[in-house]
Parts: C-alpha cells; structure tokens; sequence
C-alpha cells in the first residue's frame, strides 16, 4: 500500500473515535440520576436559575436533539457559555492554550533528553552496575504522584536554591524560559520512568541484530555501534514508544499547572472545577482528548514514513 | 533446590533459570512483605494511632517531627500527622485496591468475548476502547469524578469506566493466540458449551497477564485517589487522606517542608511494593 492511501486510511478511521469522544463528553452530565440543571448548579441553586440553565442547555427537548444541537455547535467551534466568566469556553481556553503548549514540549524535549542517555547507557552495560541502577528508576518512579513531584522540585530549586520562579509563567519570552523549566520537569519526570523501560528494552532488541552483530566483528567500539548504527534504527520505535505515552504527560500536565499556578487549560480547568463551571471542563476534556488523537496521528503517519514496513499492516 | 515443573516450560534451560527465579523470588517475597506491612498497619491503624487523626490542637500546631508525643510532628491543626498518616493509608490502599475489582472483572469479561467471537462484537467493543483510551487517564478521571460528585463512591464509578480498557486489551491479545492452540481447538472440537471453554480453559490461560498488570493498575489508581485528594475531589475532610495531606501541606512548604513531604514518601513505598510485586510475579510466571 502506498503512503497516501495509508494516511487517508488512518483519517478515516479517527470519524468513529472522534464521534464517541463527543458522545461521552455530552454525556458526563447525565451520569448521576436525576436533572443534570441541578446536578450542575448543586443543590442549593435557586428555582430560576435551574430554569434558566434548562433553557440555555435545551434541557426540555429530547436526549438525541440535545446531542444533536450539542455536536452541531460543535463542528462550528463553540464550546458553551462559561457560567463564572460570561464568555465563550472557545475564547477562554484559547487565552490559556499557549503555557500549555509550553509546558507539553518543554516536558517532551526534557524527557527525551533525560531518558535517551540513560537507556542508552543501561543497554550497553547490560546487566553491570550502571544497567541495574537504572533499572530501579521505574520500580520507585512510577508510585511517584506527578504533583508531588511538583512540590518536592519547589521546595528544592526555587525555595532552597532560588534558581526557578516557584510559580506562574512570567511575561516575556525569557521569563516564560524560566518559568516553564521546573513544571516541564516534573512532567518529564513523571514520564521518564515509562520511557526509560521501553527505549531500554527496544534497544536491547536492536542490539542484538544481525547488522549489530557484524559491526561489532568489523571491529568497531560499542560506542560507535550503539551511537552510530543502534540508535538510528532505535530511533524508529523511540518516536512511536514517545507517541504511545504522550497522552500520560499531557495528562500530568493538568494537575501541574495546578501545583506552579500556570494559567494553562489544565489550570483552567481545576479553578472551574471549584467554581462548578461545567461548560469549562467539558470542554478542557474535550480539548485534552483531540490533542491525544492529534498526537496519535502525527506519530503513526511519521513512524509510516520512516519505516515502509507498517504501511503493509 | 527442586524447580516446580510449570507446562510449557520444557525448553527453558534448568541452572539459569533456577537462579533467575531464585533472585526473582526474593524480589516477591520483598514486595510482598512491604505490601502486607503497609495493609497491617492500614488495618491496625485504631490500635497503632498515638492520637485521634481528627483531634485539632491549636496549642501543640505544626511541631517538627521527632516532639515529644508526636513521632512525625503535627500539622498546621495541630492534628498527629503520624496517625492521619496511618488513617489515611486505610482510606487510599482499601479504595486503591477495591477499585481495581470491577475493571478487572469487565475488562477481563470483554476482552474475553472480544477476542473469541470477533466480528461485529470485536468491531463495537474496540471502538469503545478507542474512544476511552483518547482521553488522558487522568484527566477523564478528574472529569467524571467532578460530573458525579466528590467521594469514595464517584472514584469506584469513574475508575470503572476508564480502568476497564487495559483489561479488555490485554485479554483480547492473550485469547487470539490462545484459540489458536491445540487445547482450545480441542476443548472446541468436543463440543463442550462456548461459557464453559470460556471460563474453564482459556481463562485459567489467559488471566496471568492481567493479573501482573492489575498490580501497576493498583498503583495507578492509588495516584489517582491521591491526586483527587489533592484537587479537592477525593474523600471529604477531615478524613484523612495522603493527597489533601500533602494539599494541606503544600502552604506551609517554607516552614514546614515535611508537612507535604511526608505523606508523598507513603505514596511512593506503597508503589513501589506493588512494582516489586509486579516484576516478581513477571519473572516468576511468565514463561516468554
């Protein structure tokens, strides 16, 4: 099969996903029993102001004509009416995309930079000092709650040693820089763990090839093979390994922002949560869940042009 | 020492894989150990507790761990923070641990069905799976906790509906290898009932692998509970619990930097009891 007929498969085939992610995201509200007007507003909400909640959410028709209404607002990118702001989700959450959009690729670039070295280093020494220490990294890593991590960072590199801004995001590009270091590390540590173990493993599988094999019987170093044949090709399953577990760091970066008072979507998100502003989350959630399918596509058309194998599958 | 026969095992050759095993029994045996301690002391808490977890004492506020009375200092109530540590571990291992149960169960049900059947039914299925697994575990699971209320009984529902995916997956793999194999064409071909080739021989097959992973589950869903507590949006005050605890800390970072750290350092022994558990049961019965 060809790339383009692959990549217009692999199009196709998101029409079901994105479809459902709409009808769970309409749904969230009428998971608890009863009228979602008062599940949204609580309890103590005054009589009129379920009525008029009943009004603005179309609440009166059908379930599948709200739907309906619901998804055709949607194809023209309106998200709802923010109940605490009075103005459009759609405009809200693109005033607090960009330190998201910081925060996801700062994390990105240092989990990349910080897992690659030392797979690399635990799958050349394979089973010496160095390959057994790097191997405890996920046994303690992944019990570790991302927010923690967050707080513990704090505490360390911005109260103790003063190096980072403890919160928020700064004004101006080089402040932003500052800002965003310490939030793109906790959630490149929390993916770190996971990353490790997977590059590790799919390294070692390369290792073992039989163009290793040769390289290494020409005489050449381990440094040079690991360096100059084994990572180009651990490269490949490195990007779809990333793509698999991106969904993970965008994940922590919800409650991330939350820890460094970053006024990304994430940070949006937990405030209307407090604030029992629906419109806000369902939309955060939708948005969260597009990026992953975004991401997802992105990694499997790019793993589809540097390796011709996976187009046949 | 005898190694057990285990089916299948024939071809593995006997002196590197008793050491293996014996190396990796000991990690086991290890998280074992750790695991049981930690649900011991969840379980014993009434008895072990030095004081009531929500007894607030304004005079003896935020005293540093090691004051008299007060093996880990108190919090910025004046609550024993040794103790609301102990309480708090009842409340985060028992949901962790319960909450795993029912994905378990309809993942591995799905899964089941799922691989066996194919078809229209393997269609529908792993199109849900497709649409839950785009969305951020976390992130779907703060969401569906929110649109059904704080508590305990929101995280069971909430970690049903997104936890059962993993399962289902799992054990939809194992099966399209298992119904390929002789026992399962046999069980087949002598027309015994589909439930009973089902739940009688390929499950016995097919559960290991979800087993190991409901262990990384547990964990997952231990730090989920612990970031819901943290949001706000997990069991509500003054129960104790190690994510409001560490929320509650977080304020006094300055001073009082044990406040929030303390009961991250619970979080992380109760997770890695459970990998250890999980790379032991790994090396000990997974025979690829």
């Amino acid at each position: 099969m060809n790339y383009l007929a692959f990549v217009v498969r692999r199009l196709i085939s998101l029409i079901p996903v994105l479809f459902g992610i709409s009808l769970l995201v309409f749904f969230m509200i009428h998971l608890v029993p009863g009228d979602p007007a008062v599940t949204l507003l609580g309890s103590h909400a005054t009589t009129s102001a379920v009525a008029e909640l009943h009004k603005q959410l179309g609440l009166d028709h059908p379930i599948w004509r709200q739907y309906l209404t619901f998804l055709n607002h949607l194809l023209h990118g309106n998200l709802g009416e923010s109940y605490q702001y009075k103005s459009s989700v759609t405009s809200l959450i693109s005033q607090n995309l960009l330190p998201t959009v910081w925060l996801i690729v700062a994390g990105v670039i240092l989990a990349v930079l910080i897992s690659v070295p030392l797979a690399v280093w635990a799958a050349s020494r394979r089973n010496r000092l160095a390959d057994s220490a790097i191997r405890t990294i996920p046994l303690v890593g992944l019990g570790m709650p991302a927010f923690w991590l967050g707080i513990m960072l704090i505490l360390l590199l911005s109260l103790k040693a003063g190096a980072f801004p403890a919160s928020g995001f700064g004004t101006g590009t080089l402040n932003h820089v500052r800002s965003i270091i310490l939030p793109g590390l906790t959630v490149a540590l929390a993916l770190v763990p996971i990353l490790v173990r997977s590059l590790r493993a799919s390294l070692i599988n390369v290792l073992q090839s039989d163009y290793i094999v040769t390289a290494r019987s020409k005489g050449l170093g381990v440094p040079r093979v690991v360096l100059g044949h084994a990572l180009r090709n651990a490269a490949i399953s490195s990007v779809t390994v990333l793509g698999v577990n991106i969904a993970y760091l965008i994940g922590s970066t919800l409650v991330v922002e939350k820890v460094f008072a970053l006024n990304g979507v994430g940070f949006l998100m937990i405030t209307a949560i407090f604030n029992r502003d629906f419109p806000i989350v369902q939309g955060v959630t939708l948005l969260f869940a597009i990026m992953v399918v975004a991401v997802n596509l992105l990694t499997d058309i790019s793993h589809a042009a540097l390796d011709p194998r996976v187009r046949l599958s | 020492m005898t190694v057990i026969s285990v089916p299948g095992s024939a071809t593995d050759t006997v002196v590197p894989t008793t050491r293996r095993r014996r190396k990796h029994n000991v990690l086991l045996i290890v998280g074992l150990t750790l695991f049981g301690l930690l649900v011991l002391a969840a379980i014993l808490a009434p008895v072990l507790a030095s004081h009531d977890p929500i007894q607030q004492d304004l005079a003896n506020a935020r005293l540093a761990p090691g004051s008299p009375g007060h093996l880990l200092g108190t919090d910025e109530l004046g609550r024993d923070i040794y103790s609301r540590l102990l309480y708090g571990a009842r409340i985060d291992l028992r949901v962790g641990v319960l909450a795993v149960v029912s994905p378990f169960i309809i993942g591995t049900v799905l899964g089941l069905v799922s691989g066996w059947f194919g078809g229209w039914l393997d269609t529908v299925i792993m199109r849900i799976v497709d649409v839950v697994v785009a969305f951020p575990f976390f992130v779907l699971v703060i969401a569906l906790v929110f649109a059904l209320g704080a508590g305990t009984g929101s995280i069971y529902v909430a970690i049903t509906m997104v936890g059962w995916v993993a399962y289902c997956r799992i054990v939809r793999g194992e099966v399209l290898v298992a119904k390929e194999q002789e026992y399962a064409l046999a069980a087949r071909a002598s027309g015994l009932p589909t439930w009973r080739i089902l739940f009688r021989h390929l499950l016995p097959n097919v559960v290991l692998q979800a087993v190991i992973y409901s262990m990384s589950d547990i964990v997952l869903t231990i730090l989920a509970i612990v970031t819901l507590g943290y949001l706000g949006l997990g069991v509500p005050p003054p129960t104790p619990d190690w994510g409001s605890m560490i929320q509650d800390g977080q304020q006094f970072l300055l001073t009082q930097w044990y406040l929030a750290t303390i009961p991250g350092i619970a979080v992380v022994i109760t997770g890695l009891a459970l990998a250890l558990i999980a790379d032991g049961l790994v090396d000990r019965f997974d025979r690829r």
